[in-house]
């Protein structure tokens, strides 16, 4: 390995192959023009290429591939949600997660753990047994379980949590998995490029044209592009891009913050989520602990870490895994979630034609983007949106056709 | 320490604080089409940019306007609700 990198690293012409091109001209026009190189984003494009033939695409990122929310969260996979309509989606996602990989043609390293949301009162178990019913009523593969059961999944957690919030049962999910977030994007990346897709990093869009309702180009930092086709994919940066079309939604933009530990050698196969103690915890395939919480309590359109959070967090963590009080974090960070008031996304079609949004992400966007792409790349080669999708239109809220998702989309709400 | 003025107990630190929303005009239930009346419940000005907010300060029990860039985290101006 050390004679490999030096080649590369000596020589001054850099020949090692790249995942993808990286054209130097935007075309003056294309069919399909994605705003975001994010997972969602890239996912669309891939399957808009392989499953629909549109391969006149270009993805357009401010930054550079998965430099949003798709690198910034805790990799989380999972299905048990609350709504009937939440768990058709995300169990869709999860078949699509576990075949990813050979699909790819790339180790996404995903790792089917074991998921377990811990309940530490009377009302969270019964939130626990709702979840656990409906799941099993759409065939996704989730009970409620007691301590003992816990205790032997995670012999190394301390059931009585210090002594003031015990652990009384826990919502058992065991498809629930971890995968490594940034291959998911390069994977779409390079599956959308090989078969045709632009991918222009550092283009930022910086005006949508719209003709009477219509879609009619896109300006970026480095020309205008014609195209009768805009998919807006870039979560907690939706809002400005909406205010270009003159579009109003509920999106306030909330950061949520994560860490992790310095490596340890491998002991927590599973993966832990307290809401009561606003935490959810994973070991990584580095060994490294990844570790969140619940969100910043107010609205900042920044990705500034805080010691506030990785106090709380690390508190918290020491009151279920008190033996970890020497461990320390290795580094910090956030990322921007576009809340929405129902917890659920808002996808599909919008009053402007060929305008279509994949937006109130939250916090639940990374284990979405398999069916994402599916379903809104579905949704833009047809014009009509895709029925899986159909419930998180935008004009749900107009509607009052909310899809609650609050219990159990993340913690600590 | 991140310090925010109350217009009643003057700075004190962000934590005893908590965010209520943005302000917004409650137009009249009985005036407004269903349309109009789920745009005032639901629809926000999520952008980045000077909002006028809601804030509460805990300890005290005050309610209170602030005015901050929701872009840079600057608090403009504290005042209470003269309604």
């Amino acid at each position: 390995m050390p004679h490999r990198l030096l080649r590369f690293g000596l020589s001054k012409e850099y020949n090692e192959p790249r995942m993808f091109r990286s054209p130097e001209q935007l075309k003056k026009s294309y069919d399909v023009v994605i705003i975001g190189a994010g997972g969602h984003g890239l996912a669309t494009a891939y399957y808009l290429a392989r499953d629909h033939g549109i391969t006149d695409v270009a993805v357009l990122e401010r930054a550079y591939i998965g430099s949003g929310g798709t690198g910034r969260n805790t990799a989380i996979v999972r299905a048990n949600y609350l709504t009937p309509e939440g768990v058709a989606f995300y169990d869709e996602s999860i078949r699509l997660f576990q075949d990813l990989s050979a699909d790819l043609d790339l180790n996404l390293f995903y790792s089917q753990r074991g998921h377990f949301t811990l309940a530490h009162s009377d009302a969270s178990l019964r939130t626990m047994r709702w979840r656990a019913e409906v799941n099993k009523h759409l065939g996704v593969d989730s009970e409620l379980v007691d301590t003992a059961f816990i205790k032997e999944k995670c012999p190394h957690i301390d059931l009585s949590c210090g002594g003031h919030a015990p652990v009384m049962g826990a919502l058992f999910h065991p498809p629930g998995a971890i995968a490594r977030h940034d291959a998911v994007a390069w994977g779409y990346g390079r599956g959308a490029d090989q078969r045709g897709v632009e991918i222009h990093q550092q283009t930022e869009v910086t005006g949508i044209v719209v003709k009477g309702d219509k879609v009619t180009g896109v300006q970026t930092n480095r020309g205008t592009i014609e195209t009768s086709k805009v998919v807006c994919a870039v979560a907690g940066y939706t809002p400005p891009i909406l205010e270009m079309v003159g579009i109003k939604t509920p999106l306030v933009i909330q950061p949520l913050q994560a860490c992790v530990s310095e490596p340890l050698k491998p002991w927590l196969d599973t993966i832990i989520v307290s809401a009561s103690l606003h935490l959810y915890v994973s070991q990584s395939s580095r060994g490294e602990l990844v570790m969140g919480a619940s969100l910043d309590p107010y609205t900042i359109h920044s990705t500034r870490s805080t010691l506030d959070f990785v106090e709380g967090l690390s508190g918290h963590l020491l009151d279920l895994f008190p033996f970890l009080g020497d461990v320390k974090i290795l580094r910090q960070w956030a990322g921007l979630s576009d809340m929405t008031p129902d917890f659920s996304p808002i996808m599909g079609l919008t009053p402007v034609e060929g305008f279509y949004l994949d937006a109130g992400w939250g916090t639940w966007g990374f284990k979405a983007t398999p069916v994402c792409g599916k379903t809104m790349s579905y949704t833009v080669s047809e014009n009509k949106p895709h029925p899986l999708i159909e419930p998180f239109r935008l004009s749900r809220f107009k509607e009052f056709e909310l899809v609650g998702e609050k219990g159990a989309a993340s913690v600590g709400h | 320490m991140k310090i925010m003025t109350c217009p009643v107990n003057g700075p004190r630190p962000l934590q005893e604080f908590v965010y209520g929303g943005d302000v917004t005009e409650m137009p009249c239930p009985d005036q407004v089409t269903d349309e109009q009346w789920a745009a005032y419940v639901f629809e926000r000005d999520g952008a980045p940019g000077p909002h006028k907010e809601w804030w509460y300060h805990a300890p005290s029990g005050v309610w209170f306007i602030a005015e901050r860039d929701t872009g840079t985290d600057e608090i403009s101006n504290t005042y209470l609700y003269n309604g």
